[in-house]
């Protein structure tokens, strides 16, 4: 029941699939960058695919991985099907020197957080994001933490408090009271 | 120094910026948490208020992060245990048994009969507490107070129970992999006939003072809309899920444990609402006592563990007194299980919705990466747009049914 998927990816697309393995039943396929939005489309409105509830995005960096071959850092896109209750996952290797993948998020829309979260973690721009910002972190955070080269110990820099000057440029703060009254009594 | 600052306060509405609008219409900002007392947990969220309608809503979670994922990678497979019981820390019995079926499943090993009863009634009392805490807090935060007293009688009880079987209330720890740390304590069946009356008592008090409460009731109902479709596209899965009819639920449709062979409803909403969801958990209550009631029943005497000592530690007997059982102890402690290379999800129903481990080995004693789903994340993203052009008090019973639980979304 699981290959359909590999099978049908593989007939239609051979250009963009990159290898396929189904690990204690896990089907999983490797998609070229370039193809994902493509494959992506094609799982979701294909009838026989249906896979119509995105489950998870996250990312894998396979710097110390033995045997590794290919770009450090993979994406890792899990989808599942509600009605024909099937799953599969995607990888798609991003190469370090241009980390940028296609946002899923015009497929589907519940993929918005997860990608932010991989930005966080490990700096991979979702290209077509409408908001890829930090989530887990702050910004002012320096570097992606779960990249395997992030150092385990160390300081992060202290993040300079906003000045009020600054806050009075913001549109969001435009109604905020900049000079408050003082408070009587206090000096 | 007073007087000069004296002058810079605005004393007419025009120092505000309200001078191009003399209806005085402009939008407030009003910053919600990160520390509020109506909202359980630490989250923070930026409203863009016009009057009291929500114009836009900016969420920011983090407050909680501590690396969960990254800490997994340092720590032995076995070490990770006391980890997941921080994820969703109201029902860790959920996330234990879920890490330990996602490993097992790499390992390709299968746990015996008698283990995957006692884990069935470990996580229905986990679900049967999270849904107490998710039924009691929200109905605190929209006033009622009483409701969550008794709700939380009746989970102290339930947290007495899973004291007895593994010593702490909340950060359990109890499965290992390949089995559990050991078998149920004497008197344990007993000890959950006393739970289910004071639960049954409890919950026909909390269904007295709420579910045809006229405030209650308002608040609750056809806030916090969402339709099947949409929720989906937004990965939503649990009660939350369900609560607009849809019928997903991972126990169901890719049974795990021995789900298989216990007979229970999923109880589904039609509406989508805040009301639907609180209705869901309250009936979820009743199949898991179901459930585990079917367990205790069903379960018979055997071992709780594999005999396999490359994945669980020898009796002690064994380790004190003969050369092999020394040596697989020392190595499974030393070095950790030897999991095979490759990478593996493994997926379980918890109480908020599907807890999803996705795992990468790379051969050795400890994890590779390991990366946790948890439900309340998808949860959390399809808040903005359900309470977009919504009144700003509907968002304390929306929060509340989403019930976010810090541990589980910022790891």
């Amino acid at each position: 029941m699981s290959h359909a998927v590999a099978e049908a990816v593989a007939g239609r697309f051979p250009q963009h699939l990159l290898g396929q393995h189904a690990q204690v039943g896990d089907e999983t396929l490797t998609i070229a960058r370039d193809g994902l939005l493509e494959v992506a489309r094609f799982l979701k409105s294909d009838p026989a695919m249906a896979f119509d509830m995105p489950i998870d995005v996250t990312a894998v960096d396979y710097l110390d991985y033995p045997d590794h071959v290919g770009p450090r850092i993979h994406v890792v896109v899990h989808l599942y099907s509600t009605s024909k209750k099937h799953r599969v996952r995607l990888h798609v290797p991003v190469d370090l020197g241009d980390c940028q993948v296609p946002s899923l998020y015009p497929v589907w829309r519940g993929t918005e957080w997860f990608e932010r979260e991989v930005w966080d973690m490990y700096g991979v721009r979702f290209t077509g994001h409408p908001d890829l910002r930090r989530i887990l972190l702050y910004e002012g955070f320096v570097g992606h933490p779960l990249r395997k080269d992030y150092p385990l110990r160390g300081y992060q820099p202290l993040v300079p408090v906003a000045h009020l000057d600054d806050r009075a440029e913001d549109p969001k703060l435009k109604n905020v009271d900049l000079n408050p009254r003082p408070v009587e009594g206090a000096r | 120094m007073r007087g000069a600052q004296l002058e810079h306060v605005p004393h007419t509405p025009d120092g505000f910026g309200f001078q191009d609008d003399p209806l005085h219409s402009s939008t407030m900002t009003l910053n919600m948490g990160p520390s509020h007392p109506a909202m359980h947990g630490t989250v923070k969220m930026t409203l863009e208020l016009d009057g009291e309608t929500i114009r836009d809503l900016d969420i920011d979670i983090g407050y909680l992060h501590r690396g969960f994922e990254i800490m997994c990678e340092q720590a032995t497979w076995t070490q990770v245990l006391p980890y997941t019981d921080r994820l969703n820390y109201v029902s860790s019995f959920c996330n234990n048994v879920g890490y330990c079926l996602a490993v097992e499943k790499l390992l390709d090993i299968d746990v015996t009969p008698r283990c995957k009863w006692i884990r069935m009634i470990a996580c229905e009392v986990a679900r049967i507490a999270d849904h107490l805490t998710a039924i009691s807090a929200g109905a605190l935060e929209l006033g009622a107070f009483t409701p969550m007293l008794y709700g939380m009688k009746a989970r102290e009880e339930l947290y007495a129970l899973t004291e007895m079987l593994c010593g702490a209330r909340l950060t359990t720890a109890y499965t290992r992999i390949g089995g559990l740390r050991w078998d149920l304590p004497e008197g344990f069946e007993e000890r959950w006939r006393h739970c289910e009356r004071s639960l049954a008592e409890n919950l026909a008090d909390v269904d007295t003072m709420l579910t045809r409460n006229r405030i209650f009731v308002d608040r609750m109902a056809g806030t916090g809309v969402i339709g099947p479709e949409l929720a989906v596209e937004l990965g939503f899965t649990g009660p939350f899920l369900r609560s607009t009819g849809f019928e997903y639920d991972v126990r169901k449709a890719h049974p795990y444990l021995l789900y298989d062979q216990v007979d229970f409803d999923i109880p589904l909403g039609h509406k989508g609402d805040n009301y639907d969801r609180f209705l869901v958990r309250f009936e979820e209550v009743g199949q898991s006592v179901k459930i585990i009631n079917q367990c205790f029943k069903r379960i018979e005497p055997g071992p709780v563990n594999i005999d396999d000592w490359r994945i669980v530690l020898p009796p002690k007997d064994q380790v004190y007194n003969t050369i092999e059982g020394m040596i697989a102890h020392f190595k499974l402690i030393m070095e950790g299980i030897q999991v095979p290379a490759g990478e593996v999800y493994g997926y379980t129903e918890a109480a908020n919705g599907e807890l999803g481990f996705y795992i990468v080995s790379s051969g050795v004693g400890r994890p590779y990466r390991l990366h946790c789903r948890p439900p309340c994340f998808a949860l959390m993203q399809g808040l903005k747009g359900m309470m977009l052009n919504r009144q700003l008090a509907d968002i304390i019973p929306t929060f509340d049914t989403i019930n976010m639980v810090g541990g589980e979304i910022d790891r």
